[in-house]
């Protein structure tokens, strides 16, 4: 089987590889470039599990090919923190208002609403349901996850 | 859940995207947003043996509108794009659609052409082509053909489209004059396909009496399906509670919906006339 | 009791490594050298195999190993059964366990045929595709009626019908009870199947270390030292050659239990006989065939109530879909037995359930366990009942409850935990009281709901109580060390899935040390750490390990204090042990920290005094009796669209009994968390099949898991009353959330709609807008 060169921008680093077409992103992210943060709930779109920024918009990694990520940048759960051993004003919120538990659904839930936060700094809790209404959590019921975003959300405009 | 192998290529052209489509044929399969045909693949309920990658065409991508008023929107112009795009803005009804069609994550990358070529009954935007009167253009390296969209839909995942011919614009004519629209559906959660939804558009005139109307209705039927007697029933009338209650009812005998997991026949037929009549008076009021 | 960190609300010591990716899932280990199994699965719910046709797949590029059921030879050997019933006189118990790979029959859809191994996932699923089995479709056994009728087809034809079990208690007597009753009200209920669907799907990765002599599993198990040990039993290795480790899992919920399922027994063999590791992790698509299943039964009940309202006796008939094995035993339909009963003082009781195998995927415990199918037809009835007595529902509920004096009280019948069945602590009054109360009960009868009728709009109010059996046995332990750096290790035998074991046991040991909770090291789920116990189930973690933490630093706590007045020369009395060091008291100045006490406690030169052990470290067991019972109430008030059937949760109400709480913040993330399965399980979760057994909604768009709009913000109250028989006073919490949820929605549905007025009640679970407008339109 025919292998493509890619090249492709991760949390600010670029990678090369050379990957069959047929390799998803999720798993190209996950078993070629070992950032296994992202997570994998269902390999069709629904679960949100995979959402990683493309170009800075939130997209499911499952449902594109790594080939087409050729030249592209991509931001996934490992580039949040600024440095290794902190957190983002994001991801405290989440720890602070207890928004996780088993913790799977979290990175993809961390991808989208950092991108939603950006483009709505105050939102109401129903705008942030909507926002969360792409990404399943199956532990939570979501009530803490909204309070999280809601708590990062007057954090970050309180920082500004 | 792995897709099958295949062969990728990514043209940059559209001519380059047509000539790879017309050397393969039935074999090979476009891939725009690849939120339905990726899903597909992954399932191996589709394994093309090439895809044809049009994420990298230049132009076909455009939101353009022309002096008569009409809308024109390249296929691979992104769901979210066009929920935001200012000019796709003369048409509400495309944003108040799109916004009910999956989620953000799967709007940033869904595309308009991607949406429509893949046909499905139950899906929101062939629907609202409907009630827009849209029109299709469709290429091939043979050149390029173009029809209303009531023509291009003709079963569940089954189209007008050529093996070796591409969805490659959308031209949504202007509305007529006093014109209000409506998009409505009721699925089972936000993002869901609808178990029964409508597009509606009516126009007014200065007396308050209806000149034009269209109701298209999706998950109704094996197609995006109009209500032509539904529609015609309004013409003339003003839209009163009675009138509209009367083009619900014919609405709903016109429709034939199949039934699902969510929903029985019987239950979505119900539906056709509450969506139908919701969407009316929404409609009718942003009319005036 | 006066607490320093017990009962804190502290945020949670995982959190970093799971809000930066850096937590490790199965699905993360990564080895050299690593191959990929993929396997075939019956796309048939029952069928006799002919042949299988594996030469294409051997033969392809990439694939190292096919396996079918006669590879296996000796190893070949149906599934243990994990759960055996308890002694209950007259039962009727035939058990069937699952087989690693399907010999000559497939019995239900998705049961394994094949195994391939290949260098990827992606190959071995390509050779998936070249295998040919020829299949001859046998009848299928579907609808739990039908299957009981003596014209069935059989699941297992060896047996003489497609009862697995059969059980029937008593306490008191029913029949004279229903003789004095002024009512007598029969009706029928109906709870479909569902999943339990947590977002990671099951994995398994194992790795064969020839010059350490030495297999690693990791494993999404919710019970590891149990994986363990049936695997060095079955592999042919000592116990000590097996390490299984569950690392982070992606939610359990129940069905990722101590299953020994076909991959779970397949993938360490295979590893063994490659010699190289071998991962499969299952894909969402198995994961609705090959992951159990719970729920279904169809329950013909009868209540005998006096004028005044007062429940005379109660008398109950069930058939309990088990699928095409039961590894299980009874616990399900045990559970649902039992519960039944619920929170009401009832002298009369006569059930008898039937477990029905079928051509369905296994049934095991899933979140409630069966609980809910009891609380559902318990309180439907109360319900029915409310009506033909003539009170007020809340009414009916307060002349039943048992009275604070009773407990601790006795049902007499054997519980899954082998007791009889005896509620340890309770006091439900105030439960009730605080439920209608937050909800705002009379309020919404005099003019909420009033208001909104002439208005045309459907607001309906549900309220309804439970009772929740948690922290059986039969034990489980845990060992606390003080290192020389001063901070404290923890580790127990269970697995973790995101119950918040890290920071809640951290709390435990904090409380005796005088530590900074952040400063103890829990690890959970590594048979190299801590190999005694049983696992995470049953609402069992925080209740029965937790207070084997308790105890083993409560010994920790007397060790440390006996070295420091070794060390000061003074009485221990004298001491106080807090943050992190031994003082003497008033003279803070003299101190010792607690890692220096370590190194003391494990001398370099010398010699430990005779008797004494070296190091500040115990290890403790801890074995309740039986359960305790935790109960609640939840409450909530629904606007229904008529014309739609859609329901919008306005306000929702949970309080809560759970005896002493050891982390607020946690638990009402536990609570939230089963509310959110119950609304899925009421009202948008269920598996759909055909009538020869194909499942029409095998994906996460067509099985409908509830999203954030879909789950309202709640109110979580509590009540303690603390349980006596732990050392701590809990309660488990982990399912009582999801067990009423159903109970709530009929309730609120039939009051939105007025529905009872009309002669129509909702007796089913779960309901849909299609289902609903129905059932509204008579067509129950
Ligand atoms: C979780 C989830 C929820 C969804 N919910 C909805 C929903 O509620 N409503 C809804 O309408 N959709 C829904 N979708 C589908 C989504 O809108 C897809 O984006 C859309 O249907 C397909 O667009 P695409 O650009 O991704 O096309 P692709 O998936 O790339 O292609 C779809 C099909 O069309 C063909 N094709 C694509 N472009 C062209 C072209 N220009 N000319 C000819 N053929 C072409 C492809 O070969 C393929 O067969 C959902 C998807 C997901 C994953
Ligand atoms: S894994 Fe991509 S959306 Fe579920
Ligand atoms: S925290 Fe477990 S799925 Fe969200």
């Amino acid at each position: 089987m025919s292998r493509i060169p890619v090249t492709v921008t991760v949390n600010g680093v670029a990678h090369r590889r050379e990957v069959e077409p047929r390799l998803l992103l999720s798993d190209f992210l996950r078993h070629e470039l070992g950032l296994t943060g992202t997570h994998v709930g269902c390999e069709h779109g629904v679960c949100g599990a995979c959402t990683i920024r493309l170009d800075g918009a939130p997209v499911r990694s499952c449902l594109i090919f790594a080939v087409q990520a050729d030249g592209h940048a991509i931001a996934t759960v490992e580039g949040l923190a600024p440095t290794r051993g902190t957190l983002s004003v994001l991801q405290q919120a989440f720890q602070d208002a207890h928004g996780l538990q088993c913790g799977y659904c979290t990175p993809g839930i961390l991808m989208t609403v950092s991108a939603f936060l950006e483009e709505t700094p105050d939102p109401s809790e129903e705008e942030v349901r909507h926002a969360l209404s792409g990404n399943l959590c199956r532990c939570t019921g979501y009530q803490h996850i909204v309070d999280a975003v809601l708590l990062a959300a007057r954090r970050l405009r309180e920082a500004r | 859940m792995k897709p099958a192998p295949f062969d990728w290529h990514t043209p940059g052209s559209i001519e380059e995207a047509l000539a790879l489509k017309a050397r393969f044929g039935e074999e090979a399969r476009f891939l725009a947003g690849g939120q339905s045909l990726v899903p597909a693949m992954n399932f191996r309920v589709a394994q093309p043996a090439v895809l044809v990658d049009l994420n990298r065409v230049v132009g076909l991508d455009a939101i353009l509108a022309e002096a008569d008023g009409t809308l024109s929107i390249g296929a691979m112009a992104r769901n979210a794009r066009v929920e935001r795009d200012a000019t796709a803005g003369n048409h509400p009804i495309l944003a108040e659609a799109l916004h009910e069609v999956a989620h953000p994550q799967i709007r940033n990358r869904g595309t308009l052409g991607g949406n429509l070529s893949h046909a499905d009954p139950a899906s929101e935007m062939p629907a609202v082509m409907l009630a827009l009167d849209a029109r299709f253009v469709l290429r091939s390296a043979r050149g390029a053909r173009d029809m209303p969209a009531a023509s291009f839909f003709l079963a569940p995942l089954t189209t007008a489209l050529e093996p070796d011919e591409m969805l490659a614009e959308i031209r949504i004519p202007a509305l007529p004059r006093g014109a209000g629209t409506a998009f409505l559906e009721v699925a089972r959660r936000r993002g869901d396909y609808a178990m029964m939804g409508v597009a509606a558009m009516v126009a007014r005139d200065a007396d308050g009496v209806c000149t034009a109307a269209r109701l298209a209705f999706c998950s109704a039927g094996p197609t995006p399906m109009l209500a032509p007697r539904a529609s015609a029933a309004l013409v003339g009338t003003r839209l009163t509670e009675a009138d509209i209650a009367a083009a619900a009812d014919l609405a709903r005998q016109e429709v034939e919906p199949m039934g699902s997991v969510q929903a029985s026949p019987a239950y979505q037929r119900h539906l056709a006339g509450v969506v139908a009549a919701r969407a009316l008076r929404l409609a009718w009021e942003r009319a005036a | 009791m006066e607490t320093r960190h017990i009962g804190r609300p502290l945020t949670r010591n995982e959190d970093p490594r799971l809000l930066t990716g850096r937590a490790l899932f199965v699905d993360d280990v990564e080895l050299p050298g690593m191959l990929h199994a993929a396997f075939l699965r019956s796309p048939h719910a029952h069928a006799e195999i002919r042949a299988v046709d594996t030469a294409a797949a051997k033969a392809r590029a990439g694939v190292l190993a096919v396996i079918t059921a006669d590879d296996l030879g000796e190893y070949w050997k149906p599934g243990p059964l994990l759960v055996p019933p308890p002694p209950i006189a007259g039962m009727t118990f035939r058990q069937r366990c699952q087989v690693p790979l399907a010999k000559g029959v497939v019995r239900h859809l998705g049961e394994p045929i094949v195994m391939v191994v290949a260098e990827s996932r992606y190959v071995a699923e390509d050779a998936l595709g070249d295998i040919v089995v020829d299949y001859a479709p046998l009848p299928v056994v579907g609808d739990l009626e039908a299957a009981v009728a003596p014209a069935s087809p059989r699941v297992h034809p060896d047996l003489p019908d497609n009862i697995a079990a059969e059980v029937v208690q008593r306490k008191g007597d029913y029949a004279a009870a229903r003789a004095r009753a002024a009512h007598v009200i029969r009706r029928r209920f109906l709870y479909d199947r569902g999943a339990s669907i947590p977002m990671e799907t099951r994995g398994i990765v194992a790795a064969w270390d020839g010059k350490a002599d030495r297999l690693t599993v990791w494993d999404t198990t919710q019970a590891p030292v149990v994986i363990r040990n049936g695997l060095a039993a079955m592999l042919g290795l000592s116990e000590r050659q097996v390490r299984v480790i569950a690392p982070f899992i992606g939610g359990g919920f129940g069905p990722k239990m101590m299953m020994f399922y076909p991959e779970e027994v397949l993938v360490p063999w295979i590893a063994l006989r490659l010699e190289r590791p071998v991962k499969w992790i299952e894909d969402r698509l198995e994961h609705f065939t090959a992951t159990t299943h719970e729920r279904g039964q169809i329950h013909e009940a009868e209540i005998a109530l006096d004028a005044e309202g007062r429940v005379l006796g109660v008398r109950d008939e069930f058939l309990m879909d088990t699928g095409a094995y039961n590894p299980y035993g009874l616990t399900v339909p045990l559970n649902s037995q039992c519960t039944l009963l619920n929170c009401y003082d009832i002298a009369a009781y006569e059930s008898r359930f039937r477990a029905v195998y079928t051509n369905r995927t296994l049934v095991t415990p899933y979140r409630g366990a069966g609980r809910q199918h009891g609380v559902f037809v318990m309180e439907r009835l109360m319900d029915a009942a409310a009506r033909v007595v003539g009170l007020d529902r809340i009414e009916i509920r307060r002349r039943n409850l048992i009275p604070p004096d009773r407990f601790p009280y006795r049902n007499e019948i054997i519980f899954q935990d082998f007791a009889p069945l005896t509620y340890d602590s309770g006091n439900y009054a105030p439960i009730l009281g605080k439920a209608l109360d937050a909800i705002g009960y009379d309020r919404f009868v005099a003019e909420e709901q009033p208001k909104a009728r002439a208005e045309g709009r459907h607001l309906g109010l549900g309220l309804v109580m439970y009772v929740e059996g948690t922290g059986i046995g039969p034990y489980e332990g845990a060992k606390v060390r003080v290192q020389s750096s001063g901070k404290v290790t923890l580790a127990t035998g269970i697995g973790t899935q995101g119950q918040g074991h890290f920071t809640a046991f951290a709390q435990v040991v904090a409380e005796q040390l005088g530590v900074d909770p952040r400063d103890v090291e829990v690890t959970t789920g590594d048979t190299d750490q801590f190999d005694w116990g049983v696992g995470t189930f049953a609402s069992r973690g925080a209740v029965v390990a937790g207070a084997a933490t308790h105890g083993a630093a409560t010994a920790v706590r007397a060790k440390i204090l006996k070295a420091a007045a070794e060390h000061f020369e003074c009485a221990e009395a004298d001491l106080v042990l807090e943050e992190g060091k031994v003082s003497i008291a008033g003279v803070p100045e003299r101190h010792i920290t607690l890692g220096a006490l370590a190194q003391l406690a494990n001398p370099l030169r010398g010699a430990v005094k005779p008797g004494t052990e070296p190091g500040l470290e115990a290890t403790s067991y801890f074995g309740p009796e039986m359960g305790a019972t935790a109960a609640g109430a939840h409450a909530m008030v629904i606007e229904l669209d008529a014309e739609t059937m859609r329901p919008t949760i306005l306000r929702y109400v949970v309080v809560h009994d759970c005896g002493t709480v050891l982390n607020p913040l946690i638990l009402a993330g536990q609570v939230q968390g089963g509310v959110a399965q119950g609304i899925g399980n009421a009202f948008f979760e269920q598996l759909a099949w055909t009538e020869d057994g194909q499942l029409l909604n095998a994906s996460l768009a067509d099985y409908l898991i509830p999203t954030a709009l879909d789950v309202p913000r709640m109110e979580v109250l509590h009540t303690e009353t603390p349980s006596p028989l732990n050392p701590l006073g809990t309660k488990g919490a982990g399912e009582g959330g999801a067990i009423p949820v159903g109970a709530l929605f009929a309730q609120a549905i039939e009051d939105a709609l007025d529905l009872p007025a009309r002669g129509i009640e909702v007796t089913e679970i779960p309901l849909s807008p299609s289902r609903l407008w129905e059932i509204a339109h008579g067509d129950g």
